[in-house]
């Protein structure tokens, strides 16, 4: 839903959601680069953000898991305070045992090169004890099954391309059984025919009700997979709504404006 | 060149060489505990660890290998540190090129790809558990060729235990000089088992850097 009052969240009008964020702030030394974003995500939602480069959305997601930490503001993820003040150990303990149940695919892959495709999604689930081999190694090819790529098990990253990386990326994110995942521009750094089969995946895991929050230029897609959609610029949320709303129908100038130049190109 | 001389003495210059081969292996080892354990400590959060670890190789690598040499077997003593010189030289020679490798595998771990150790501590895994899995196993491929370099230095640089008398390569050619009055023969012979060690020691270095590399 719309928050029409300024200034505009992206707060969805919903009952207990996974995600909730309030007044959150980050800086970058002198730079703000999130000024105060509200905003909650409930469980089975797509999220998209979108925005020009630099508004914010990039680090708006870094800041759920915390490879960013936040200046100021409170992050909610299942009912636990995800920046809590803590002493160092305690603090990689809680971050360690959040980031279990979020996944996250990055723009440029970071699959581990040493490892093969198998590997890559295995490593987690063993090293932390969710599963044993035999059951990580089943579990890993359901989900390289899941992504199209059963019979590259055995590959190392280098011996696949770029759409073929982030689907193993997908399968690893998936491995730890997330209840969040988190999608960093993922088909940016693909070649324009390689993007189709990784969103197939991910209007897939869509379609299973996996909560999403994925960032993205991918404006069509966003608007096809999405039930809700956050315009971010200069480090605020400046529009949210359904996507039929947003991109049909945008309240204000600077959405107008935005979605004017990325559609006339 | 008197060749009939250095067919008598080179067997001489031969178990010298062995005691080079055998002060180099050993200082490298420690070097390389060394430069590990400093390696991590400087990359640590912790300042704690970080600092010292910094100041090691700020003093080690900031000061001559002769003076820290001198120091430690002459100068010893005198704070209750008795050693041989064969001791002196290993421990001298080690922590001096500790500091060296220490830089080398600090290099190589921070240019994994920060991206590495955001995806593991995205899944949940703890500090230590990306730097094994993850981070080492790509940097070491990066660290073999360096620490290469770092130990043929030391292979050379090891001729600075001859000033504690250390009865290694530079020792022997400088004794005999003093016998037989023909430093270029003596010299020259050095210089020929320091070529055959170095080369040896380049070979083994590229093997390993060909076997990391292809298991990459």
């Amino acid at each position: 839903m719309l928050n029409a009052a300024p200034p505009a969240t992206g707060r969805f009008d919903m009952s207990d959601p996974i995600v909730k964020i309030r007044g959150l702030k980050k800086n970058f030394g002198a730079l703000q680069v999130l000024k105060g974003i509200d905003m909650d995500i409930e469980p089975g939602h797509i999220v998209a953000l979108i925005g020009a480069s630099g508004s914010g959305k990039s680090t708006l997601l870094r800041t759920v898991n915390q490879l960013e930490d936040v200046t100021d503001g409170e992050i909610w993820f299942d009912g636990d305070l995800v920046n809590k003040k803590l002493p160092h150990r305690a603090r990689e303990k809680h971050l360690n045992l959040l980031r279990q149940n979020i996944g996250m695919v990055f723009q440029h892959f970071n699959l581990f090169p040493h490892l093969t495709a198998m590997e890559n999604v295995t490593l987690a689930p063993i090293m932390l004890g969710r599963m044993n081999k035999a059951k990580a190694i089943e579990h890993a090819q359901q989900l390289l099954d899941k992504v199209g790529l059963d019979d590259r098990a055995e590959y190392y990253p280098s011996q696949l391309s770029g759409g073929q990386k982030q689907r193993v990326a997908i399968a690893r994110s998936l491995a730890m059984k997330p209840k969040l995942m988190l999608f960093d521009e993922v088909t940016s750094a693909l070649d324009p025919e390689l993007v189709g089969e990784v969103n197939r995946v991910m209007k897939q895991l869509a379609k299973e009700h996996m909560t999403m929050v994925i960032v993205t230029h991918d404006l069509r897609f966003a608007e096809d997979v999405s039930d809700h959609v956050v315009f971010m610029a200069d480090g605020y949320v400046v529009e949210a709504g359904p996507p039929e709303q947003l991109f049909r129908n945008p309240q204000k100038p600077k959405t107008k404006s935005f979605l004017h130049q990325v559609f006339d190109e | 060149m008197d060749i009939e001389l250095i067919g008598r003495v080179w067997i001489y210059f031969a178990e010298a060489a062995l005691v080079t081969v055998q002060i180099s292996v050993l200082a490298i080892l420690l070097g390389l505990c060394l430069g590990f354990v400093a390696a991590l400590g400087s990359l640590s959060v912790n300042a704690a660890l970080r600092w010292p670890s910094r100041a090691y190789v700020s003093v080690f690598r900031g000061t001559p290998a002769l003076i820290q040499l001198f120091l430690l077997y002459f100068g010893g003593p005198q704070v209750g540190i008795h050693l041989d010189p064969m001791e002196a030289g290993i421990i001298g020679l080690g922590i001096n090129i500790g500091a060296y490798m220490c830089e080398s595998i600090r290099g190589a771990i921070i240019s994994v790809d920060k991206g590495q150790t955001e995806a593991g501590r995205c899944m949940g895994l703890g500090h230590f558990q990306v730097m094994n899995k993850i981070i080492l196993p790509q940097a070491a491929r990066m660290m073999v060729r360096p620490l290469g370099v770092n130990s043929i230095a030391l292979i050379k640089g090891s001729a600075i235990v001859s000033t504690i008398s250390v009865l290694e390569l530079s020792y022997t050619a400088h004794r005999y000089i003093s016998s037989t009055y023909k430093p270029f023969e003596m010299f020259f012979l050095a210089s020929i088992f320091y070529i055959v060690i170095v080369t040896i020691f380049s070979y083994g270095v590229g093997k390993i850097d060909r076997r990391v590399s292809l298991e990459n």
